[in-house]
Formats: structure tokens, C-alpha cells, sequence
């Protein structure tokens, strides 16, 4: 076999050598290039396979009251969720965990929509799991793959319904706030503010999550904590020191609920510097129930509610504000100086009054007679403010009460405040209804007509008159800015002046009837306004507003009732509250305690006119 | 020299030995699935086929070529027998579980024959080339070893074994140069593949007609042979799409994957991109014997046999990578120069028709792991778990052993 001749072997043994080579010259080259000049693109690309970042969430801010009791507190709870590589594995994952807990039914679309959106992201099954399901879900811990139990902080609230409105409640947020980026830097199964305190301030509150690696198998099951990345610890929010005075914010619950559990209403107690010190609305609601997981029969019950437990009706309910305004038609005058105190109207009351075509009646049928501003006040005369409203006229009237801020939200630190309903000028209550007459400045007078205020408005404005005649924006959480500041324009001497005819509503006026049985109203120098607005198909909206001491007010309360009937009739509540609040207990009579038991006082606002066709105060809450 | 050469073996076969069984041990320390899976005692196994081997090594060391050379036809028609009953009554294996390359009897799972098989191929080439006093020098000349090959490539490909049927070409390619059989000769041999590999873009294609034209005219062949090459060629980029329809789902997957790896991360391609992140995560010195995390979590597919090599780019690095290849191509260049100064002209072609399958295996698997190849189950020697693998390495390096003891004997250069 001349072809195997050694030469001939030689070269052929050469020529396989250099291939050889360079088959592993191109092997070298193409591990030099992965191993050393693109390592990093694969480390990080390993990383991302078998390590798996985990959201550690960050404990929210706590909120206090103004004595460091808790309002909002952060308790320890249990979060289920599940570590998936793929929808397959993630839906059997789900169907043997609610077969493992079938009384906690989950929704296994949502979770699968969930986590579509943050696949590298655990899926959240349970925000809050019960013990017994977890204790469960622990004990086949070896059959679901990437399931991952993580302690968590959860939100309480201790005073539930007490401090609901106020404080709000928390939930995951949702899909239309991500894309409407309501809250900048959150992320899909972040915990939000949804209501409250807890809303306005989230950004505060909420702090930094922060993140943990597990190194997981191609399976999804976790192994191990990742120790060579550094986890990132969490930055729990900023707590919050509110004004609230808890003990009389939860006064003012258990009295309530004592007392008229079935009325709807609201309540504010607030300094004169526009300090809240109390928040109440009637009825309210558990928020510990939107913690977690959400009861969804528990939150339809709560929506569909006829009371509407969930409105607030210190901030959103509009309601004519009926006689507490007539101190605002009084400081019109007052401060354009077409009257003083002691002024009296050319037209003694004679029950009624005549204006064009109608006749205009006061709610006392006899007649209050010649009065001072002084004495209408205390009487709650509508004759002497028709005149008073006609004295001003409806331009200037207009004009002046926006000024003074009855066309404007106050800015109150919480969501959604509601724009009380009151026209700009007599242009746009035209556009708006489609006539003028001017009778209508003899019901925006005496706080009826095209008026809708909140209770918070109105507090605020006679937080103005009890302290130094600036109008403030009331506050929850000290350092709070926004809304406007507004002068009343009123010297002190006609501020004064107010404040003893509000004293002398309380000593001999509409609202001694319903504070007959209350003991130390005189000695607390308690000043205060009664009223009773119209909603046409409603019984009469009752309002009081009163502070005290009169001299030198310290707190402002004001209660507004739905189908309340006559302010007189809830000014004890208000009492009780500034009693508790500037003596520390309860001062109330145990005998005379029903209101049936009361001489009741006739209203002291009644439809101007009954024969009226258009009443534009009616009609509308 | 020789006695040099002998002991370079040994040291070379020692090393590698070792390094594959540190590796088989590190593929058992995972962080998943049952504490007593088989995993994790799989390199004592491993250890125990070993044994085995190395006995046999011994065994067929003992034989002499004379006896290995008549007992060949008889060896190479077991073989083809073999793979006709695998194809018949074979069974799957775990990824593969739908292809039959398992001999069973009752459930037990005896080999894969097709390992004994491309020994037996390269034995029976041995035997042809090495009876003739010059190697064939047209096509039509080569035709009958060209079947030697084909027939048990195309048992194998029916399995459906891609990669193994690859090995036949590689050996019989490696076989038939070593033979001497002209370069022009094996490059129209190759034509019709490379025309196939070619058809999916005309222009290239179009390129390789007039290149193959030219060098048809340089070479000369009979006038008929260059007019059938030129046919095949034509017809193979023809037919490429027709064939392409053909073959199996996985084949193609796994050429469209090799193609373009990114098109389908989550199935074909996802062995490719595993293995090569596992490999790329290793930089100089890797993670740390048995501490690849990869490997640990699972992400690497067959991480025990195909892909084993990625585990030790993983864990050991550029340099642990640079260690296997080295001892590779030593392994590789030792048989070609015991083929080299082999005196026995069938010894000869048997060793560097071994070297041949060495290679095939080595750059196909490895090539794999780091996507320079498509990807194809053919185990790595000294590396992939498989008894019966790791029996035909041994079988072969005994005929080696021999080779290079022999040509000592003859003193003979």
C-alpha cells in the first residue's frame, strides 16, 4: 500500500494536526468571547434565570392623634404568593391551592392578570392569609412549587368606625391608577391610600419597598436567600401627628351611636385657628375590612347601603345651610357698615313680609316685632334678614359672600371636598337656571335658595367669628398649606358683638329649649346658632353651630343632622362635645335625657312661601 | 518513542478520567428535586461503568489486530443487526423519550447499540481501505465504503438520531483521508451536504454551483462522475425544501433554534441559551466546583450528559475549559501520531478513524454547549453520563493501547 508509505503518513499526520488545531484555536475563541469578554451580559442574564427579586413592603407611616394615641397602626399579617416561571405552572400552582383552602376562594383569572403584568414578580394569591389557611398551605408546602409566605405589615385601625372618614383606609392600588400615575413610583400590588388621611398623605406614608433575592430552581421552588446580593431593607413611611383629639373624636362616636344611631349626619370640632380636633360622619364604616382581602358581599352591602355609609358628609354633603348663615348675611352688613349691632330694619316683624307679588313669612306666625341685629339673631328672625338681604342687594351680597368663601372648597387636607353650590354673581346664576328674580336675594338671605354649603365650610366660618376673623383652611396634619386665607374684614368690636348675640341664642334664644337639660352651658359661656334647612320630600335639615368659652373661644363645633327636624334639638350634642372637650368629662343631666320629653320648639326657618311655585332652594341636597 | 507514546496515552486518558468523574459527581449536588433522586449518586455508577471499561479495555488490548481484522464483517454485521432490532423494538430515554435508540429487553435498558455500531463502521472501512494496495481514486471507486457508512447512518437516522448519524460522516470522512484518499475526491464528496446546507439562501447557493463547476474543472474527474456530482448538487438544493418538510418537528426545531436562537427562547432554543449563560456566567475561574447555580437550580438541561460540558464552563471557568480542551487535543494529536507510526496499515486506520470519531463527538458536544453547533444529543467522552458510551470510548482507546504497543513491538518506524 504505496499510500501509507511513511512520508505520505507524515503529511497527512501534519495536515491533521493543523486542523486539529484549529478546531480548537475556533473552541478557545468561542469560550474566551462568552466566558471573559461577554461575561457580564451572562452573569447578569444567570442572575435574572435563578434569582428571583422579592418585594419586601415597607411598613406606612402610623398616624396619631394629638396626644400619640394611634389612629392608623401597622400590625404583622401573612401574604401568600407564588413564584412561577410560566402561566402553566402558575395555574396549577393556583387550582391546588384552592383545592387546599376552598373556603378562601380565590379568583384564579385576576391573580393570573396580576402577575402577567410583573411575571418576574411573585404573584400575590392572599394579601392577608388566615392562620389556619396558612398552617394548611405550610403543610404542603413540598406539592406547590414557588409558593412563598412572607410576613407582612397590615394596616389597622383600632377606633374602626370611629375614625373612619377621617383616617380613610388602604388597598391594593388599581389599574387605572397605575395608568393614570395617581401614585408616582408605585407598582402593580402596592398598598395605597384609597380613602382619607390615609389618601391625601399616601406619598408620606407609603415609604420605600424594598427587595430580597431567593435563588429558585428551573421549577419555581425557592431554595435559598440569595446572601451574596445585598437585600434592600425597607424604608417604613413617615408618621404622622394629626390634630385629632381621639378621646372626643370617640366621645363623639359613642354618642352618636347612643343617641341617634339612625341619623345621618356629620360633626366637626375644631379650634378657631382652624385646628380639627374631631371628624365624624354618621353612619360609617368598619375600615379594617378593606385591609387585605376584601369581603366582596361585605363591600357590596356597604355600597349599596341606602345610608350611603361610605359618603362623607362632612366634606361632601351639600345641604342648604339655612339659619347658621345668617351670621354671614349679618357680616356682609356689618363689614360694609350699612348696619351695626343695634340697627333696626324700617319694617317691624310682623310674621311675614312683602316683597313684589308675594309675602314672605318669618317662622314665628305672631311676629318678633322691632329688633335689633342683636335680638334678630338670638330670635333667628327671617324678616329682619329679608330686609337685611334687600338692604345689601343681591350684587354686593353675591360678591361679598364669595369673598368670604361660601363659593369655595376650604382645602381641607382630604380627598375629594366638595365645592359648596353658590352662585358667583346674578350672571352666572342666569346661565345657570335661566332667570333672575330678586326675591331670590330674600332666600339667599336667611341661608335658603341657591345655596348648598358643607358642614366644613361652615365651620370654618364661624371658627372665623370665634377667633380673630380670618377665615383659615382647617387642617388635619400640622404645616398643612393650600386653600385660601380670607379676611372677614369685621373689627373686633363687631365680631364681639356677634359672639353675645350667639350667646344670647343659647341663654333666651331658639336653642334654650333643646339645651334645658344640660347643666353648665352658661358656666362654659357657649355660643351658638341653630338652623333648620329645607330639602323638599326631607324632613328639615337641623344645623347648630356653637364655640365657646364666648369670651375666649377655644373650640368650634358644628352638627348638621339629615331629618334632624330643628337645630335646637342637636345643640345639646354640640354642647356635650365642647363640655367633654374643655372640662375633660360629661356634663349632662340624667333625668331629662329623651328629646320626645322637650317642649318642642317650633323651627325657626319655615318655607318662605307655600304657595311659592318655584322654590330654587328645594330640591336638591 | 513508542513506549512514550503508550504512557501519554495512559497519563492523557488518566487525566481526562478523573476530570469527567469530578464532573459526573458535581452534576449530582443539586438543589432540587428528591434528596434520593438517582442524581446523586450517579458518578458511583459512573465509577462502576468505569470499572467495567477499563476491563474491557483490557480485553480487547489483548486481541490482535489480525483477529480483530477477520472478526470485523462478522462485528460490523452484529452491529447493523443490532440497529435494525433497536429500530424495531427500541425504546425512548428521557428527553428523547419518543426516539427509539435503547435496546430493552423486559424493561431493562441493556445500550445503545448504535455506540458499538460506529465502532464496527470504522473497523469494517479499516478493513476495506486497508486490503487495497491504493486507495480508490474516482468516485464510483469509493462507492462501496461510502455504503459501509451510509447504511448504519441511515438505520441511526431513522431512530431518529441527527447527531450520531453526524459521527458516522465525521469518522468516515476522518477514515478515507487517512486512507489517502484524495482531498478533491472527499470535497465532491461533500458537496452534496454542503449544497443542502447552502439551499436556504439562492444566492449562496447559486455561489456554490460555479464554485463546485470551477473546481470540477480543475480536478477533472471522469466526465460522468463530474456530471452526477454536479446533478446531486443541484438536486440536494432542489429538494432541500422537501426535504426539510420531512424531517422531524425536533430536527427542524433544532436547526432553526442552531439558526437563530433568539426566536424562540421558551422551547428549541432554550437549551442553547441556558447552557451558554451558564458557560458565559463562569468568567476565568467559574463559580466554584459543584457551585454552579445554573446547574444547582436546574436551568440546564440535560445537565449530566449532553450538557455537561456547560457545568464545568460554570463552575470552573475559562480556565477549567481550557484544562478539558487542552487534554482533548492532546488525547487527539497522541492518536493521530500512534496512527501516525502504526505500522499495520489496518491498526493505523482503525486509531485514526477513532480520532476521527473523538472529534466528532468533542466539537459536536462542546460546540453545542456554546452554540457554534446545533444541537444534537451526542455525549462527550469522559464527560456525558452513559455506560454505553463510556464502554465504545474504552473499547477504542484499547485498540489504540494495542496500536501503540504494537508498532514498539515491530520496531518499526
Amino acid at each position: 500500500m504505496n499510500e501509507f508509505s511513511s512520508w505520505e503518513l507524515e503529511r497527512r499526520a501534519g495536515r491533521a494536526t493543523i486542523v486539529l488545531v484549529v478546531i480548537f484555536v475556533v473552541l478557545v475563541g468561542a469560550f474566551f468571547r462568552a466566558q471573559i469578554v461577554e461575561h457580564e451580559q451572562f452573569r447578569l442574564a444567570s442572575n435574572s434565570n435563578h434569582l428571583r427579586g422579592i418585594t419586601l413592603d415597607a411598613p406606612r407611616g402610623t398616624i396619631v392623634d394629638r396626644n400619640n394615641e394611634p389612629i392608623a397602626v401597622n400590625v404583622p399579617g401573612y401574604s401568600i404568593k407564588v413564584l412561577a416561571f410560566d402561566s402553566l405552572t402558575l395555574r396549577t400552582v393556583l387550582t391546588k391551592i384552592s383545592a387546599l383552602v376552598p373556603e378562601d376562594s380565590i379568583n384564579i383569572e385576576a391573580v393570573m392578570r396580576r402577575w402577567r403584568a410583573t411575571p418576574y414578580e411573585p404573584a400575590l394569591v392572599f394579601a392577608s392569609g388566615e392562620t389556619r389557611a396558612i398552617a394548611t398551605l405550610e403543610e404542603h408546602r413540598a406539592a406547590l412549587p414557588g409558593l412563598l409566605i412572607q410576613a407582612e405589615p397590615r394596616r389597622r385601625y383600632p377606633d374602626s368606625t370611629a375614625v373612619a372618614h377621617l383616617v380613610g383606609y388602604v388597598g391594593q392600588v388599581s389599574q387605572s391608577e397605575l395608568d393614570n400615575q395617581k401614585f408616582p413610583g408605585t407598582e402593580s400590588g402596592d398598598i395605597v391610600g384609597k380613602m382619607g388621611l390615609e389618601v391625601e398623605y399616601d406619598s408620606l406614608l407609603r415609604g420605600k419597598n424594598g427587595l430580597r433575592y431567593v435563588e429558585v430552581t428551573s421549577k419555581g421552588r425557592m431554595v435559598r436567600e440569595q446572601s451574596a446580593t445585598t437585600a434592600i431593607e425597607p424604608v417604613s413611611g413617615r408618621s404622622m401627628a394629626t390634630t385629632i383629639d381621639l378621646s372626643l373624636q370617640r366621645f363623639i362616636d359613642s354618642m352618636w351611636q347612643a343617641d341617634m344611631p339612625d341619623k345621618r349626619g356629620a360633626m366637626v370640632a375644631m379650634t378657631p385657628k382652624g385646628e380639627i380636633l374631631a371628624y365624624y360622619s354618621h353612619p360609617g364604616f368598619d375600615p379594617n375590612l378593606f385591609i387585605g382581602r376584601v369581603d366582596p358581599t361585605a363591600y357590596r352591602a356597604l355600597s349599596e347601603d341606602p345610608n350611603k355609609p361610605l359618603y362623607n358628609r362632612v366634606i361632601q354633603g351639600r345641604y342648604p345651610p339655612a339659619s347658621p348663615f345668617k351670621l354671614a348675611t349679618a357680616a356682609v352688613a356689618l363689614r360694609r357698615g350699612l348696619v351695626t349691632m343695634d340697627s333696626r330694619m324700617p319694617e317691624a316683624c310682623g310674621g311675614s313680609y312683602r316683597y313684589g307679588s308675594r309675602v314672605w313669612k318669618c317662622w314665628k306666625k305672631e311676629g318678633h316685632g322691632s329688633l335689633t341685629l342683636r335680638q334678630a339673631i338670638a330670635t333667628s328672625c327671617d324678616v329682619y334678614f329679608y330686609q337685611l338681604g334687600l338692604m345689601i342687594g343681591a350684587d354686593t351680597l353675591l360678591k361679598e359672600l364669595n369673598d368670604m368663601g361660601f363659593g369655595s372648597p376650604t382645602g381641607i387636607d382630604l380627598p375629594q371636598e366638595t365645592t359648596p353650590d353658590f352662585p358667583e354673581s346674578i350672571k352666572s346664576y342666569i346661565k345657570r337656571r335661566g332667570y333672575w328674580n330678586n326675591g331670590e336675594v330674600l332666600n339667599l338671605a336667611i341661608g335658603q335658595g341657591a345655596d348648598a354649603q358643607t358642614l366644613i365650610n361652615m365651620v370654618s366660618f364661624y371658627a372665623a367669628l370665634a377667633g380673630d376673623g380670618i377665615k383659615r383652611t382647617p387642617y388635619i396634619i400640622p404645616g398643612h398649606s393650600g386653600g385660601q386665607t380670607r379676611d372677614l374684614r369685621l373689627t373686633a368690636e363687631q365680631r364681639l358683638g356677634l359672639r353675645e348675640a350667639m350667646v344670647s341664642v343659647v341663654s333666651s334664644g331658639t336653642a334654650t329649649a333643646g339645651l334645658l337639660g344640660e347643666k353648665g352651658v352658661k358656666e362654659l359661656e357657649m355660643a351658638g346658632k341653630t338652623g333648620s334647612g329645607q330639602v323638599s320630600h326631607q324632613k328639615d335639615i337641623a344645623w347648630f353651630m356653637s364655640f365657646a368659652p364666648a369670651s375666649n373661644p377655644k373650640i368650634v363645633v358644628g352638627i348638621q343632622v339629615e331629618e334632624g327636624v330643628h337645630g335646637g334639638l342637636v345643640a345639646k350634642y354640640a354642647f356635650r362635645t365642647i363640655a367633654r372637650y374643655l372640662t375633660g368629662k360629661t356634663l349632662k343631666l340624667e333625668v331629662r335625657d329623651s328629646t320626645e320629653d322637650l317642649t318642642v320648639p317650633p323651627p325657626d326657618s319655615i318655607p318662605p312661601d307655600t304657595t311659592a311655585v318655584r322654590r330654587p332652594g328645594g330640591g336638591r341636597r | 518513542m513508542s513506549r512514550g507514546l503508550s504512557r501519554q496515552l495512559l497519563v492523557i486518558v488518566m487525566l481526562l478520567s478523573i476530570y469527567g468523574a469530578l464532573m459526573i459527581y458535581s452534576a449530582g449536588q443539586i438543589d432540587f428535586g428528591s434528596p434520593n433522586w438517582s442524581v446523586h449518586f450517579k458518578w458511583i455508577r459512573h465509577l462502576e461503568w468505569l470499572c467495567v471499561a477499563v476491563v474491557a479495555a483490557f480485553l480487547v488490548n489483548r486481541v490482535s489486530f489480525r483477529l480483530l481484522e477477520w472478526a470485523t464483517p462478522w462485528l460490523y454485521g452484529l452491529g447493523i443487526v443490532l440497529l435494525v432490532v433497536t429500530l424495531a423494538i427500541g425504546t425512548g430515554s428521557g428527553d428523547a423519550a419518543s426516539s427509539k435508540s435503547w435496546l430493552a429487553i423486559g424493561g431493562v435498558k441493556l445500550g445503545q447499540p448504535v455506540e458499538l455500531a460506529k465502532l464496527a463502521t470504522i473497523l469494517m472501512l479499516a478493513r476495506w481501505f486497508s486490503a487495497r494496495r491504493s486507495p480508490p481514486t474516482t468516485l464510483r471507486g469509493l462507492f462501496p465504503p461510502l455504503m459501509i457508512s451510509i447504511v448504519p447512518a441511515l438505520l441511526v437516522l431513522k431512530q431518529p438520531d441527527l447527531g450520531s448519524a453526524m459521527v458516522f460522516g465525521g469518522a468516515m470522512f476522518a477514515v478515507f483521508f487517512w486512507a489517502g484518499v484524495p482531498v478533491s475526491l472527499l470535497v465532491l464528496l461533500a458537496s452534496p451536504v454542503i449544497s443542502l446546507l447552502l439551499a436556504w439562501s439562492t444566492a449562496l447557493w447559486s455561489a456554490w454551483m460555479i464554485v463546485l463547476f470551477i473546481l470540477l474543472l480543475a480536478w477533472r474527474p471522469f466526465i460522468l462522475e463530474a456530471i452526477t456530482v454536479y446533478l446531486v448538487n443541484a438536486t440536494m438544493g432542489v429538494l432541500a425544501i422537501l426535504v426539510w418538510n420531512h424531517i422531524d418537528k425536533y430536527q427542524r426545531a433544532r436547526i432553526t433554534s442552531f439558526i437563530n436562537p433568539a426566536l424562540d427562547p421558551a422551547h428549541t432554543a432554550y437549551q442553547a441559551i441556558q447552557s451558554k449563560v451558564a458557560i458565559g456566567s463562569g468568567s476565568w475561574l467559574g463559580n466554584g466546583f459543584t457551585l454552579g447555580p445554573l446547574k444547582r437550580t436546574g436551568f440546564i438541561p440535560e445537565w449530566s450528559t449532553d450538557f455537561i460540558f456547560a457545568t464545568v464552563g460554570e463552575e470552573l471557568g475559562f480556565v477549567g475549559v481550557i484544562l478539558a480542551l487542552g487534554l482533548f487535543l492532546a488525547l487527539l494529536i497522541t492518536l493521530v501520531r500512534i496512527a501516525r507510526r502504526s505500522s499495520d496499515p489496518f491498526a493505523s486506520i482503525v486509531v485514526f478513524g477513532v480520532a476521527g470519531l473523538f472529534l466528532t463527538h468533542i466539537f459536536e458536544n462542546i460546540g453545542m454547549t456554546i452554540s457554534l453547533m446545533p444541537i444534537t444529543g451526542i455525549p462527550l467522552p469522559f464527560f456525558s453520563y452513559g455506560g454505553s458510551f463510556l464502554l465504545a470510548t474504552f473499547l477504542a482507546l484499547g485498540m489504540a493501547f494495542r496500536a501503540a504497543a504494537e508498532e514498539r513491538a515491530a520496531g518499526y518506524v
